[in-house]
């Protein structure tokens, strides 16, 4: 069995194999990230660091590319959902 | 190759030069209005875009005051892409020398009807709590504004077009003598030629003593709420500005967005790269007094430059060297706050009206007979 | 905020893709102090990027990756890798950043190999959950996302189409179809070239094989997406026909562009939107290597053939740069045979509608933008490519729809911490009268 880590997205209390990214994490359960400047649901799209479109609050900080972090025990992320 | 002869040309449509238009059409001239660029895209795009009263001297008080009532007039019209905020300035002070200024500003303007209010320490915390807790109170200007001003300079140069000027895409190469040579070899003719170009205005009118002071400015990816006010350190105008010597205070802006917009530096510096030292002192500078600043996202650094007079008023009204030019020019950082005064100066000067406030101070031949070619 | 760190080398990589590792690596073993950076946690790049679930495949073509993967590490570079590069603070000189800080690395050559990223281009409901790019799914899915069992449209155009394809179904997805915008007209003449080439053609036969159940069509593009909150259906036309396919996700991308901020931050000449390099892969100012795709897309094995010339030159080994430039030419026309075969078609520019997003990270759609005559004009007047993403897409999808050029580009090259851009805090002291 691979590693698990426990993070909360959303307020739920999820297990991640480690080594995924929040992207990837976040994705398991819903497609939509963010609300755009003017209100639409907006999920990743490039995977790469590029387009901006997978941010979310990771740990109190706003605005992060989850597609660029990867998960670890204890962390809290928050989509705009 | 004559194609026109027109009751006013104003060169540039920067912020200042769509005001001159907008208002001169209004007053029934034939206005053509001169810019290859497009409006408001030089310093006009690279400023911060504040409307506030400043007392560096009475005669900056007194137009920067006068301009701030017209754009309050104004911004009902304005579209929601100008982002025109109401938001107020806090002057902070940072020790006690600070403090009484806090009190020196607040009577002077008072004395003159702008509305200002003594925050204590705690009642800043309060307004602005992501302020270092060790500032001692400030004061807060409530009428000052802040807008996106190329939008307005777009809406100015609209509105100037919808009372009749023309709008020539071109560049100028050279002004003089009732004549206007542009870059595609057409030649307009006025005896009322405006020089509102800004930074470049000396190339046009050799002999202004108009130089470009470099400036940088930083803004942050989207926080909403991070940030109310524009906040900007008591310092400003006492050290770090006034000094030749490059220099940078403390002074943000919330935008619409929730975009924090950092400012500022002052470089005598003609060059338009990004300098890392002087952003990186200037971010310092924020971070003392809002720490966590330090951790939010840059998104974009830029630079621009502003046109700086030796005595920091701008020049505004006939040329000594050609009875054929006009100046609007030279306002340094506060092109947006005094556009519209002085695109009303000019206009009450040309039509033979008493001007709203004294002209005088802001005459290009207050600056003596040398300092023209 | 502790002054960043300092560091000084001889040759400094940006990248660690096959480009990066091939410099990195023909570099430090001539003798030169080598640092390497990347902001990926591990060398690969994207095409070498290994699975969380299965760890590199030791065969196939991942044999090339194996032996430069080991290569790099017991070469005598210094890898920082989570580490980005940001800014250039001097000719000499790139700022970095990583989680503890910043870096300033100091370098006598910089050897650029920043990669390519896909083209996004612009048609109704592209902004939709679950709308990805192809090698972003793959990315996702190689960082942890499942997808067996979901129903996945691959669309656009280029060769990772096949691949992405190949790859999401030995995931376990259902892969409802690949359809690539190149006609059959110009794809004959591509696979034509490639009987020189014969392991590209055979790895794009068994991709094909491993799909046998999808349908493969070549002359077909998306005209839309729709769904509620996420992706449900996507419309695909020939020009002729329509067809609409139910799906989960839609991979879709319009082959790959270069990478060229950082070379851009230090005023590299750039043609056709790639870095304009010499016979040694340097550019236009002195000292400073593109190399792989930055300076044209050209694929894997150009990749490592043109860093291996640039670690080469930079290090005084002429001799050993020389002998690959056969290679080097033959596959650059393999590149410019495969640019002309995946080319988007002009039909794309008219997918746009007036109320379709543009600028993703502004929200600007299409109506706001296509009264402007630049990308200056555009920016100042609508806010299009203001966002964090800096124009990354908006960018490239408007220099395809208007032929604007992006124009010059403001520090910093990524959205950086604050913090980074304050290199010397003792040097404010207060000034009093």
């Amino acid at each position: 069995m691979p590693d698990l880590v426990k993070m909360t997205i959303d307020g739920a209390e999820v297990n991640v194999q480690a080594g995924a990214t929040v992207a990837a994490a976040i994705l398991m359960s819903r497609s939509g990230f963010r609300r755009s400047v003017h209100g639409e649901l907006r999920g990743p799209v490039c995977g790469m660091g590029i387009c901006f479109e997978c941010r979310a609050t990771v740990d109190g900080q706003p605005q992060q590319r989850t597609c660029q972090l990867h998960c670890k025990d204890g962390m809290v992320v928050n989509t705009d959902e | 190759m004559n194609v026109g002869t027109y009751d006013c040309i104003v060169v540039g449509s920067g912020i200042v030069g769509a005001a001159c238009a907008a208002s001169f059409a209004k007053d029934g001239m034939q206005v053509a209005l001169i810019d290859s660029l497009g409006a408001g895209l030089l310093a006009t795009a690279a400023g911060m875009g504040h409307i506030v009263v400043m007392d560096d001297s009475p005669a900056q008080f007194l137009l920067t005051k006068y301009s701030q009532n017209l754009w309050l007039s104004l911004s009902d019209r304005l579209p929601p892409t100008a982002e025109f905020q109401k938001c107020g300035t806090l002057w902070v002070a940072a020790d006690s020398e600070e403090r009484s200024e806090v009190e020196r500003k607040h009577a002077l303007y008072q004395d003159h009807d702008v509305s200002t209010q003594i925050l204590s320490k705690n009642e800043l915390a309060v307004l602005e709590p992501e302020l270092r807790q060790e500032l001692e109170g400030a004061l807060l200007v409530q009428s000052d504004a802040v807008l996106y001003a190329p939008i307005a300079a777009q809406c100015l140069t609209l509105d100037a077009a919808s009372h009749g000027a023309v709008i020539i895409d071109s560049e100028v190469i050279s002004i003089g003598q009732g004549v206007v040579n542009l870059r595609d070899g057409r030649i307009l003719q006025s005896q009322r030629i405006v020089n509102a170009a800004g930074e470049r205005s000396p190339q046009l009118t050799p002999g202004l003593p108009v130089k470009k002071r470099k400036g940088h400015l930083a803004i942050t990816d989207r926080y909403p709420g991070f940030l109310r006010h524009q906040v900007v350190e008591l310092g400003y105008l006492k050290s770090a500005h006034t000094l030749s010597a490059d220099s940078v205070a403390f002074n943000v802006q919330p935008r619409i967005t929730g975009q924090v917009l950092i400012g500022s530096s002052r470089q005598f510096d003609t060059t338009s790269e990004v300098d890392h030292a002087i952003l990186g002192r200037m971010l310092a500078r924020a971070v003392e007094y809002m720490p966590r600043l330090a951790s939010c996202s840059i998104i974009r650094t830029w630079t621009g430059h502003r046109a700086a007079t030796p005595d920091k008023l701008p020049l505004i009204g006939p040329w000594p060297g050609d009875e054929t030019i006009f100046l609007a020019t030279g306002h340094e950082g506060l092109g947006i706050t005094t556009s519209l005064a002085t695109a009303e100066l000019l206009s009450a000067f040309f039509s033979g009206q008493t001007t709203e406030i004294p002209i005088e101070p802001y005459l290009p031949a207050r600056l003596g007979e040398g300092c023209h070619a | 905020m502790s002054k960043g760190i300092e560091l000084d080398c001889d040759v400094l990589v940006v990248g660690a893709g096959p480009a990066g590792i091939a410099a990195c690596v023909s570099a430090a073993e001539s003798g030169a102090r080598v640092i390497l950076i990347d902001d990926n946690p591990k060398p690969g790049g994207q095409i070498w990027r290994a699975s969380i679930q299965y760890p590199a495949n030791p065969k196939s073509h991942v044999n090339d990756a194996a032996s430069w993967l080991r290569r790099l590490q017991a070469c005598s570079a210094r890898q920082l890798l989570s580490t980005r590069a940001v800014a250039c603070l001097s000719e000499k000189c790139v700022l970095a950043e990583n989680e503890n800080g910043s870096i300033e690395i100091a370098f006598r050559h910089a050897i650029l190999a920043t990669g390519a990223r896909e083209l996004l281009l612009p048609f109704p409901g592209w902004t939709l959950p679950n709308v990805f790019a192809p090698g972003g799914l793959q990315a996702l899915v190689k960082s942890g996302l499942p997808v067996h069992g979901k129903r996945v449209l691959v669309a656009g155009t280029g060769p990772l189409l096949l691949a992405v394809a190949a790859f999401l179904k030995s995931k376990g997805a259902r892969i409802e179809g690949i359809y690539d915008q190149a006609s059959w007209r110009r794809i004959i003449p591509f696979a034509m070239t490639l009987i020189k080439r014969p392991t590209l053609l055979v790895s794009a036969l068994v991709y094909r094989a491993s799909l046998f159940s999808s349908p493969l069509r070549y002359g077909w593009w998306p005209v839309s997406a729709s769904g509620e909150d996420a992706l449900r259906l996507v419309t695909l036309t020939n020009g002729i026909q329509t067809k609409t396919i139910a799906c989960d996700m839609l991979a879709c991308g319009f082959h790959l562009i270069p990478n060229t901020e950082l070379q851009s931050a230090f005023a590299c000449k750039l043609v056709e939107g790639k870095a304009l390099v010499d016979e040694w892969q340097k550019t236009s100012v002195n000292g400073v290597f593109s190399v792989g795709e930055s300076a044209g897309v050209g694929g894997l094995d150009l990749a490592l053939i043109e860093g291996q010339i640039a670690g080469f030159a930079a290090t005084g080994k002429e001799a050993s740069a020389r002998p690959l430039f056969p290679k080097r030419d033959a596959l650059r026309k393999i590149a410019a045979a495969m640019d002309r075969a995946f080319a988007p078609r002009p039909e794309l520019r008219d997918l746009v509608q007036k109320d379709t997003i543009v600028c993703r990270c502004e929200d600007v759609p299409w109506g706001k933008l296509r009264q402007h005559h630049s990308m200056r004009h555009a920016r100042i007047y609508t806010r299009c490519g203001m966002g964090p993403c800096q124009g990354r897409v908006c960018g490239a999808a408007l220099n395809f729809l208007t032929g604007w050029e992006s124009g010059a580009k403001r520090p910093p090259i990524y959205p950086v911490q604050l913090s980074t851009l304050i290199r010397e805090p003792q040097a404010t002291p207060k000034e009093k009268p």
